[in-house]
């Protein structure tokens, strides 16, 4: 019996944990050292705009990544059906990333600006009313439900703080930009483009009277995988 | 301190330990468990030479294969090009209807088309063009914008109602909301529109009102005006609905859908691909 020595050795037993701890933690921690080489250098990315954030928070909140991934791997198959791969600068303003690991429903990685707005909306409400062989629950409590962002500026502000580039004009004007954003007739969406460029403006929902959770959510959608200008990315310089 | 002793019984040694007379077997491992393991030991040796594996503080180890997945993915697609050529660099060339009149090509076409269409239309179009509620059917031969393959392929590169400047767009404007029209005259509008399909009959005095509002998008006949995207009015053929309340709904507050541009996500050859699909569907002119 060899373990014994470590059974024998409180001081042998206590080292030798220490050491299969720190492989353990310097496998983990020894990438983060490493990010400037894993992000890409790409031109397009920009944190989440106010109402993008939103969705984002509604989308993690009711779970859409445990049957939706954000991840379109190198593979003809993906590349044929969603588009170009997903870069590790795509997400790099996700806390956390929406990678996720199972496919029920199909990648969404690239799904902004593939649907109207409306077909989101009945989508949401009823995915079998566009798409029969769905199995997708029915979100449609979505629409009735106001979003609440009093604390939107809180949101922003939590994030810069881990380093996302929201600036103080960001912040401030955090309200004004969410709401011009849900609504193109109220507040300044020239200001909102200025600050979040290729946003997505409109009446998501198609109920302009209300800024609801459904209006949040397409937000995000409608913006998903649109930020990076693939037309000056180089993929041999890029090839990790 | 623990002794060692052979259990009578099965031959194992002990392992010394005894608990009020209860003593434990040191049953060895199995032998093919202990050689998978120490094997896949030996693999993991051989994989991390061979593949990227070592995260480093200025990037990772390479592998000596070189292997790397998204140049891997870049070569497949380069030789799927290649062996393609035959009829992509024809596509590349041919505008949309020249693919459609070429026998050869339009079996390509349409083979790709029915994928491409499967992944991208489906959602609204419904599968095979079979429609939905605001979403026009494209099996049938009654076109909003216009049903030729070159105004099919016009309609898909740029979308509707988008921000592409080449965007198709028109607006219904919301009769009765703008006070274009009274209640009373958009009830009237909507039963003569009903009677252009053979619903109802025509009320005397609605043609004039109907010319006067509708004709000029819709057409002097109602027949639809498909340079202006005016849908047909005649053909019983209905986006939102042909129940008089629905008509009356459109008129009042009329909706109108959006279709994304596709320009970018799909590539040239896939939207004459998918746009000779479209046309072959149902009624293409």
């Amino acid at each position: 019996m060899k373990h014994e020595i470590f059974e024998k050795n409180a001081i042998l037993l206590m080292v030798a944990v220490l050491v299969t701890v720190s492989i353990g933690g310097l496998v983990q921690i020894v990438p983060l050292y490493t990010m400037e080489q894993t992000i890409e250098k790409v031109e397009g990315m920009r944190p989440y705009s106010p109402l993008e954030l939103m969705g984002r928070n509604i989308y993690l909140r009711e779970g859409c990544y445990t049957c939706h991934s954000q991840m379109i791997r190198p593979l003809r198959d993906e590349h044929e059906r969603y588009g170009h791969y997903s870069l590790a600068a795509e997400s790099m303003y996700d806390r956390p990333f929406l990678w996720g690991s199972k496919r029920t429903g199909p990648d969404l990685a690239r799904v902004g600006g593939k649907y109207s707005n409306t077909w989101h909306v009945a989508h949401l409400v009823n995915p079998r009313s566009v798409v029969p062989e769905s199995v997708m629950p029915p979100y449609a409590f979505l629409r009735k439900k106001e979003l609440a962002f009093e604390d939107i500026q809180d949101h922003l502000r939590t994030l810069e703080l881990l380093g996302d580039p929201y600036t103080a004009d960001m912040v401030t004007n955090a309200k004004d930009d969410l709401v011009s954003q849900s609504n193109e007739d109220l507040g300044d969406p020239e200001a909102l483009l200025g600050r979040y460029p290729k946003a997505k403006v409109g009446d998501f929902d198609g109920d302009p009277k209300r800024i609801t959770e459904l209006d949040a959510l397409i937000a995000y959608l409608q913006m998903l995988g649109t930020l990076v200008d693939f037309t000056t990315f180089k993929p041999d310089v890029n090839a990790r | 301190m623990a002794t060692h002793e052979k259990d009578a019984l099965t031959g194992t040694e002990t392992t010394g330990h005894e608990w009020d007379g209860i003593k434990e077997l040191n049953t060895p491992l199995p032998r093919w468990w202990l050689w998978t393991f120490w094997g896949s030991v030996i693999w993991a040796m051989g994989y991390f030479i061979a593949y990227p594996a070592w995260p480093t503080l200025s990037g990772y180890t390479k592998g000596v294969l070189g292997y790397n997945s998204r140049l891997e993915l870049g070569k497949e697609l380069e030789a799927v090009k290649q062996s393609r050529s035959v009829w992509l660099d024809k596509f590349e060339k041919m505008s949309v209807a020249e693919v459609a009149a070429d026998q050869e090509l339009l079996t390509y076409a349409m083979a790709g088309g029915k994928v491409i269409f499967g992944d991208n239309c489906a959602p609204c179009h419904g599968a095979s063009g079979s429609g939905n509620s605001g979403y026009p059917v494209l099996a049938d031969d009654d076109w909003l914008w216009g049903g030729t393959v070159d105004d099919i392929a016009q309609t898909i590169r740029f979308g509707i109602r988008t921000d592409h400047a080449d965007t198709r767009s028109n607006v219904m404007p919301p009769f009765v909301k703008d006070e274009l029209i009274t209640v009373e005259q958009a009830d009237q509008i909507a039963g003569y529109v009903m009677s252009l399909s053979g619903q109802g009959t025509v009320p005397e005095g609605d043609t004039a009102l109907f010319v006067e509002h509708c004709a000029s998008c819709h057409g002097q006949d109602g027949k639809g005006l498909s340079d202006m995207g005016g849908p047909n009015l005649t053909d019983g053929i209905w986006l939102y609905g042909g129940s008089k309340e629905a008509v009356l709904s459109q008129i009042k507050a009329p909706k109108s859908g959006v279709m994304p541009v596709w320009t970018g996500r799909l590539s040239d050859v896939e939207i004459k691909q998918v746009s000779v699909y479209v046309h072959s569907l149902g009624g293409g002119k």
